[in-house]
């Protein structure tokens, strides 16, 4: 059971997660978008949609620190356990908060403004199970066993684990071991990571940090034969802003 | 000077009469689809009124277009592009369905399956988007001929700018059609606003487009745009706005909305201008500035310095030529008579009006006086101001001279053309009061109100010619089509121009793509690999699917 659950399941996870985007990139370019609803509702997306994706990106962060920053290094620069829960607690618990906040509104949207309704998918729905329960169990993690409970150093089981994945040295042993809200939790987001590139999620790839940099304006040529060496080749924008 | 090619169009507002045929027919050719019900790429609007969607213009409110920062930039109105990134999440400045109409259906069912009664069942009006029953409160003309009155018309955003007696005296005054596409404009602000990149100019035509497979669906180019011509596909998740029917234009032959208009008071036709003055000219200090500055980028076809540079640009004999005989440069440049619809966006819009006069004559006629005597024209152009001054702040960003101007033009063709038209002894002072020449006058006749196919479309590309015998096709008999019997000028038009993959316009490199014409979110035939030989030309109606809950990935 603990091979299938800390092995089988993230490889499979993983692999669907690179293989699916991939393959999505290359053959559902005209799928990929965010499918925004904001032409149905306005009021709620502006007030949801901000504090669900900025809580998100800072508990995505924290993750990466979490996760992927072994304990040693944090050490070594002089960072002690308590100093490290200390901040990993705080700032998990108010971009937790965010989320979770921000997640209700969405959904509480989603299923009571009958224009967003009717634009919800099969796909919709199955993301947002998940990405839900992963978003709650997180915030249980947080919340009821760091903050309130004694706090667990997840950071020597279930961080070592994952690490383990990317290096071919896994040790599911080490999950067997933690608290059952952790287990559920990594559960749920292993399972929102193999689903991910089949659903709107994809968006995230997309992110578009080049429009810091590009020019304003896009020139292309309706010739195929003449393709331009650069994306933005025939742009002009020197005067403006 | 870099030279760049732009086909560009003019439409002369007397000869609307409001019909909607240009919106109804571009409906039909391209947003006939679930996702854009409520999309009009072509609307005609009422002016004073609203407009489509309500109140578009008020750029306070929906920040379209651009404006100078304090060191004189040109910045997006919406803010910086770091501001438009912070944004995303959920943008503040852009309207929703309601802004523009809630699209509609009748539930025509009930009339055939209603059991007797008593009473003459009805078809309930239900909600396109939700399929619900819903009460029909506004629609993309809703204020049509000043429907609504004094309460609805007053909110057109332009006559808040006028002053309070205008607005008093207004009503009485004048009225008149505003038909409006995307201004595939030299500066487009839609096209600065998408984070993606995804919506480009092309380089030959400059036609604005947005790659359905490169845009994301961030929604940023619907604020954009000032004009709002751009419309959000709620199905799809994707951005789509008027194509210049670009499908149609490459082969020679007039857009959609061009082709059916009624009143034929559309041209199309290229025009040259220097790329390297556009961001300079968009960038003058005063708003009033906008319009000479405009005029000033377009470069003179005839100049055989110009014809040097265009080659070397490689822009193609053809399209010099088309340039050369362009009837909208000779609107626009020439006769000075077409004005650009609210160069203050500083988007250098491409689409260009001449200003209405009929008001003037109407209020005229109906006052017992001359409509055709010049000078009682020029005397009600200078005491009317109400149209004038109106009409400046839709084409002049408010100043009345080029407006004034271009209807002492009209006037003057009116009054001098009766003379002719009666035999009467010609008045060269006529023409010369508006600094023509007599002949020029009688040539700006030829082009406004005769108007030729052919003179009204001067649109290079492969199948100039051919384009005059579709038109004949069109309105000739079905059998006289190449496929004989049952071929319709319609399939022949269909065949050579539709969008499907099996032509020769496809891309070569894209031969197996589906046709995002009529794509329902659905179908994925096409998005494979091995199994795209359908998707085209036998679903290529744009109208299938309409019906279809998004539903497969995603
Ligand atoms: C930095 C990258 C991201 C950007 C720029 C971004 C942007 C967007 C945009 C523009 C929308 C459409 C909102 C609307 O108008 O309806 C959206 C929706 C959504 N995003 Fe993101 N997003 C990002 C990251 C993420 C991440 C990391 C997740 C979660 C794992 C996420 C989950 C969602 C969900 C669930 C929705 C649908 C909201 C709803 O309408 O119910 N996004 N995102
Ligand atoms: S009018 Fe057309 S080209 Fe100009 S900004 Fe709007 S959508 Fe873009
Ligand atoms: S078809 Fe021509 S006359 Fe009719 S509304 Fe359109 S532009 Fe005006």
């Amino acid at each position: 059971m603990s091979t299938l659950l800390w092995l089988a399941l993230p490889y499979i996870a993983l692999t669907s997660f690179l293989v699916g985007h991939l393959w999505r990139y290359r053959h559902d370019q005209f799928g990929w978008t965010t499918r925004s609803s904001q032409m149905h509702e306005s009021r709620l997306l502006r007030l949801g949609s901000p504090l669900f994706h900025f809580g998100l990106l800072a508990v995505i962060g924290g993750h990466v620190l979490g996760l992927l920053v072994p304990k040693s290094w944090t050490e070594f620069v002089g960072i002690t356990e308590g100093m490290y829960h200390l901040v990993s607690v705080t700032a998990g618990t108010l971009a937790g908060t965010a989320t979770v906040a921000g997640v209700a509104i969405l959904l509480y949207r989603r299923f009571t403004v009958s224009a967003v309704r009717k634009a919800t998918t099969r796909g919709d729905k199955v993301m947002y199970a998940f990405l839900a329960a992963a978003i709650v169990t997180g915030m249980f993690n947080t919340v009821g066993e760091n903050l309130i409970g004694g706090g667990y150093d997840y950071r020597s089981s279930v961080s070592v684990w994952f690490r383990g994945l990317f290096t071919f040295s896994a040790q599911p042993e080490l999950m067997t071991g933690t608290p059952l809200s952790f287990q559920v939790h990594n559960v749920t987001v292993l399972v929102l990571l193999g689903i991910w590139p089949y659903t709107r999620l994809v968006h995230v790839f997309s992110a578009p940090l080049g429009y810091l940099v590009r020019p304003y304006v896009v020139y292309r040529s309706r010739d195929p034969q003449r393709p331009d060496a650069n994306r933005y080749a025939r742009a002009w924008g020197d005067q403006h802003e | 000077m870099r030279v760049m090619a732009q086909l560009a169009m003019v439409m002369n507002l007397d000869k609307c009469i409001g019909c909607h045929t240009c919106s109804v027919t571009c409906k039909q050719a391209w947003t006939n689809r679930g996702g854009v019900e409520y999309a009009w790429f072509n609307n005609v609007e009422t002016r004073p009124g609203q407009g489509y969607p309500r109140q578009y213009q008020d750029q306070e409110k929906w920040k379209g277009g651009w404006e100078l920062n304090k060191r004189g930039k040109l910045t997006l109105r919406t803010g910086s592009r770091l501001k438009r990134l912070l944004n995303i999440f959920a943008n503040p400045d852009m309207p929703t369905v309601a802004d523009y109409y809630e699209p509609w259906t009748y539930d025509y069912q009930n009339l055939l399956s209603a059991p007797p009664s008593d009473t003459t069942p009805t078809a309930k009006p239900k909600s396109s988007i939700t399929g619900e029953d819903t009460k029909v409160t506004w629609g993309a003309n809703w204020d049509d001929d000043l429907g609504g009155g004094p309460a609805q018309i007053g909110k057109d955003p332009l006559l808040g700018k006028l002053s309070e007696q205008v607005k008093l005296e207004f009503e009485q005054t004048f009225m008149f059609y505003l038909p409006r596409i995307c201004e595939h404009c030299l500066n487009p602000s839609c096209a600065a606003s998408c984070p993606s990149g995804a919506i480009y100019k092309r380089a030959e035509d400059g036609i604005v487009l947005v790659d359905q497979d490169k845009c994301r669906g961030w929604r940023q180019c619907v604020t954009g745009c000032p004009y709002k011509k751009i419309y959000f596909n709620h199905k799809t998740g994707k951005a789509e706005k008027c194509t210049f029917c670009y499908p149609r234009v490459e082969v020679g032959i007039p857009t959609v909305c061009s082709e059916t208009c009624v009143g034929r008071l559309r041209y199309i036709g290229v025009l040259l201008y220097d790329a390297d003055k556009v961001a300079e000219a968009a960038s003058v200090k005063d708003d009033k500035d906008l319009y000479p500055a405009q005029l000033d980028v377009f470069l003179n076809p005839h100049d055989p310095r110009v014809v040097a540079e265009a080659e070397r640009a490689g822009i193609s004999g053809e399209w010099i030529e088309a340039a050369q005989n362009s009837p909208v440069y000779r609107l626009i440049v020439d006769y000075q008579l077409a004005l650009p619809l609210h160069p203050e966006y500083r988007t250098m819009p491409m689409v260009w009006y001449v200003p209405p006069l009929s008001p003037v004559v109407d209020v005229l006629s109906e006052t017992g006086h001359d409509g055709e005597s010049v000078g009682n024209l020029f005397g009600a152009i200078d005491a009317l101001r109400i149209p004038v001054e109106y009409l400046a702040e839709l084409f002049t960003a408010g100043d009345v001279g080029p407006v004034r101007a271009s209807l002492q033009r009209l006037a003057a063709m009116r009054a001098h053309m009766r003379k002719v038209n009666l035999g009467e002894e010609l008045d060269d002072s006529i023409a010369e009061s508006v600094r023509l020449a007599p002949g020029e006058i009688e040539s700006m006749y030829r082009l406004l109100a005769i108007a030729k196919y052919e003179d009204r479309y001067v649109i290079p590309g492969g199948a100039g010619s051919e384009a005059h015998k579709l038109e004949a096709l069109t309105t000739g008999c079905s059998l006289d089509g190449d496929g004989g019997p049952g071929m319709t000028a319609f399939d022949v038009m269909a065949e050579k121009f539709q969008l499907t993959d099996t032509n020769g316009a496809a891309p070569t490199d894209k031969t197996k793509r589906i046709n995002l014409l009529d794509w329902d979110g659905v179908r994925t035939d096409g998005l494979f690999p091995g199994n795209g030989s359908s998707g085209n030309g036998a679903t290529g109606n744009g109208a299938a699917g309409t019906a279809h809950e998004p539903e497969a990935i995603a």
